[in-house]
């Protein structure tokens, strides 16, 4: 009994685990809110209403996780190669700034060839801001932390050097380039849904959602079905094994981080082609690093990342809803909350093993009794 | 098991909780702050005044929201407009494109936008001629700098942060022949109006060179700047709000901009039926930009330099003398 005991099941470990968790940070999100003289039960209820209440909330709420599913799918693809790529959002930035350029350049002419270019391009600026840091790392051993990083910097300030010179929007005053030419942006979702024949509200939703999904499949079929995912795991698990096996892995690492830049670089279909339709010298908003706490929740599996991703739209947007109604709690608090997730789902997975392998050892004694 | 649980929860607080939060109120007012925050003793913290003014003065409530990101201004404006807002005050020129946006979509309800200018039948702008109230300041500058040098730290690098900066260095130019200006500004993009530590550090490098008056329109970072007249010894001038009791006897005054009138004003026409859409400047001959006195820099301005002031005041108003704004112009926006 002990040794089979000790192991859960599958699906109480995907499943119940990080249940668990997210109810211990909620608990102690709403004994925070109880602090500050506020009714907790009405602001749970204010973030299920706001995520899930009405038809624009949960296209919120898709919209963001789209954005969350693009950056941790991008930190997994990484990170199943043995790598930390935290720059993921420079590498969207760069995805952004390739869009753009492609729906400037072919936008007035002709807009659907624009939008498939800019998808296109938002892949391959993404992955080609992450090619230098990869190249280092593979023939330099310079390492991906140190290197991706600062490439975030450097990409941030090329983005404000672009946006308030050759690309500003003319007369503008912000750090945002001008719209985009009228057809150059990708289809929302209530105007899908009304080709198909049902009617949804307007919301920033749009088919970058199905992409998004388009590209988990992708990454599981890669890492599970294919001999160069495999190869990518042997690399990430141990590259001396790999290398031993007749496994190249500079080129291993090289490929496995381009891909990654390119799935954080096609986060701006969403924010930028899907919602926007003009740059913005930010939109990345941090959305790169929550990708790596949605990858770690996600437990690094394709449909554990959605799953997160939906988890961290649901905060957003349910977020933004307690602190459109509820004034003494600010958009920081929201933060606060969304950290605690963090830390109990993505950084403390284990907290709960033991007491929940005691339960179902007990449940399992039971049962055999 | 657990999981269906968790959608059944979902779908509980779906059903059970259905949106209600029409008030029995008949005019409901929203104001929008921009980056920066609702208490940044400035900008915003204006516009709060002027509803909190409207509110007092009516005993209507009105709501507001302080979004943390640029892309939440669309958001905030879409929701709003959405559960039927009578008015809604944006401040800021980073509202320009979302104001448009939101404003087409929903050409039945109110907006007025403060800092930026959009031509919609739905849409009040409202712009300031900085460079009035910051040609007086500095004079003030001009008159009270022992050393001869002043300086001026902007926030975001963009035109209308330069708006101020001419108009000031006209002021003390009017003043005196032989002044030395240091100018830095704190970024090019909105984070630099949050950037108080940059801010300080900018100021005393400036003072270290010699400069002992700095005149900041920077928002949130210019209390940097203000800290950093305290630690140096030396003198500040604030922005938008009165600023004078930060560090009192080291701010030298404050360079007014009217948001609180703007925001009171926009709120008490639309509930009074008054209100309509166009552009409206306020500088200096309708009140919208002035200098702060108050009892904390009373010490630091002479009877003197009062007179000589209120001379060019008049001047402006009778339109004697023409503030020119960075293009040249002086036509507020």
């Amino acid at each position: 009994m002990s040794a089979s005991a000790k192991k859960l099941p599958g699906a109480v470990e995907a499943i119940a685990m990080p249940f668990l968790n997210t109810l211990i940070a909620f608990l102690l999100s709403g004994l925070l809110i109880w602090a500050l003289g506020e009714d907790p039960f009405y602001a749970l209820s204010l973030l299920f209403d706001g995520a899930f209440g009405y038809q624009e909330g949960i296209g919120y709420t898709f919209y963001y996780a789209t954005n969350f599913i693009f950056t941790g799918l991008a930190v997994s693809v990484a990170y199943h190669a043995g790598h930390f790529n935290i720059g993921g959002e420079g590498q969207a930035m760069l995805g952004g700034l390739g869009l753009t350029l492609a729906v400037f350049w072919l936008g007035d002419t002709a807009p659907v060839l624009s939008v498939i270019i800019a998808i296109l391009g938002a892949a391959l600026f993404g992955g080609a801001w992450a090619f230098i840091p990869a190249w280092l790392q593979a023939t330099r051993g310079s390492h991906i932390v140190i290197t991706t990083i600062m490439f975030n910097f450097i990409a941030s300030a090329l983005l404000a050097y672009l946006l308030v010179g050759p690309l500003q929007r003319p007369g503008g005053q912000m750090p945002e380039s001008s719209d985009f030419p009228e057809g150059a942006g990708l289809m929302k979702f209530d105007e899908l849904m009304s080709v198909l024949g049902f009617s949804f509200e307007q919301s920033p939703l749009n088919v970058s959602f199905l992409i998004a999904l388009l590209m988990a499949l992708a990454v599981w079929f890669l890492l599970t079905r294919t001999r160069f995912g495999y190869e990518m795991r042997v690399a990430g698990k141990n590259q001396n094994a790999a290398a031993f096996a007749g496994v190249s892995v500079p080129r291993v690492t090289i490929i496995a981080l381009m891909m990654s830049g390119a799935l954080a670089g096609m986060m701006g279909l969403n924010e930028l082609l899907g919602e926007q339709l003009r740059l913005i010298g930010n939109f990345t908003l941090g959305y790169g690093f929550v990708g790596i706490a949605v990858a770690f929740m996600g437990r690094n599996h394709p449909l554990g990342i959605v799953l997160a991703a939906i988890l961290f739209g649901v905060l957003y947007q349910g977020g933004a809803e307690i602190a459109f109604e509820i004034t003494t709690i600010s958009s920081d608090m929201i933060v606060v909350v969304q950290g605690l997730v963090i830390i109990f789902a993505g950084a403390m997975p284990h907290l709960m093993r033991k007491p929940v392998t005691a339960a179902y050892a007990r449940l399992i004694g039971k049962g055999a009794a | 098991m657990k999981f269906s649980f968790f959608r059944m929860l979902a779908f509980a607080a779906l059903v059970i909780l259905p949106a209600s939060f029409a008030s029995a109120q008949n005019f409901r007012p929203v104001l929008l702050y921009d980056i920066g925050g609702k208490f940044d003793k400035s900008f915003n913290e204006a516009a709060f005044r002027g509803a909190e003014q409207f509110a007092r003065e009516t005993g209507i409530e009105f709501r507001d929201f302080e979004p943390n990101s640029e892309t939440q201004y669309e958001q905030a404006l879409k929701r709003f407009a959405r559960r039927r807002a009578d008015l809604i005050v944006a401040v800021g020129v980073g509202y320009s494109v979302a104001v448009r946006n939101v404003a087409e979509q929903f050409p039945n309800v109110k907006f007025t936008v403060i800092d930026a200018v959009i031509d919609l039948p739905n849409v009040q702008s409202v712009t300031f001629k900085e460079n009035e109230g910051s040609f007086l300041v500095g004079m003030i500058a001009g008159l009270a700098s022992e050393s001869g040098k002043i300086g001026f730290i902007g926030g975001m690098d963009i035109p209308l942060i330069r708006r101020f900066q001419v108009g000031y260095e006209q002021g003390a130019n009017y003043v005196r022949g032989d002044l030395e200006f240091i100018e830095n500004y704190v970024g090019t993009t909105p984070s630099a109006w949050n950037d108080p530590i940059k801010a300080a550090e900018m100021a005393k490098s400036q003072y270290a060179r010699g400069v002992d008056i700095i005149f900041s329109a920077a928002g949130p970072s210019g209390l940097g700047v203000i800290n950093a007249a305290k630690d140096n010894g030396a003198l500040a001038i604030g922005v938008d709000s009165n600023q004078n009791h930060v560090q009192p006897g080291f701010v030298l005054t404050s360079m007014l901009k009217r948001v609180d009138l703007a925001v009171q004003q926009a709120m008490l026409s639309a509930h009074g039926g008054t209100w309509a859409p166009g552009h409206q400047v306020l500088g200096l001959p309708e009140g919208g930009v002035d200098y702060a006195m108050d009892e904390h820099n009373a010490a630091l301005i002479s009877e003197e330099m009062r007179t000589q002031i209120e001379a060019a005041r008049a001047k402006i108003v009778s339109g004697e003398i023409v503030v020119a704004d960075v293009d040249g112009g002086n036509d507020g926006h």
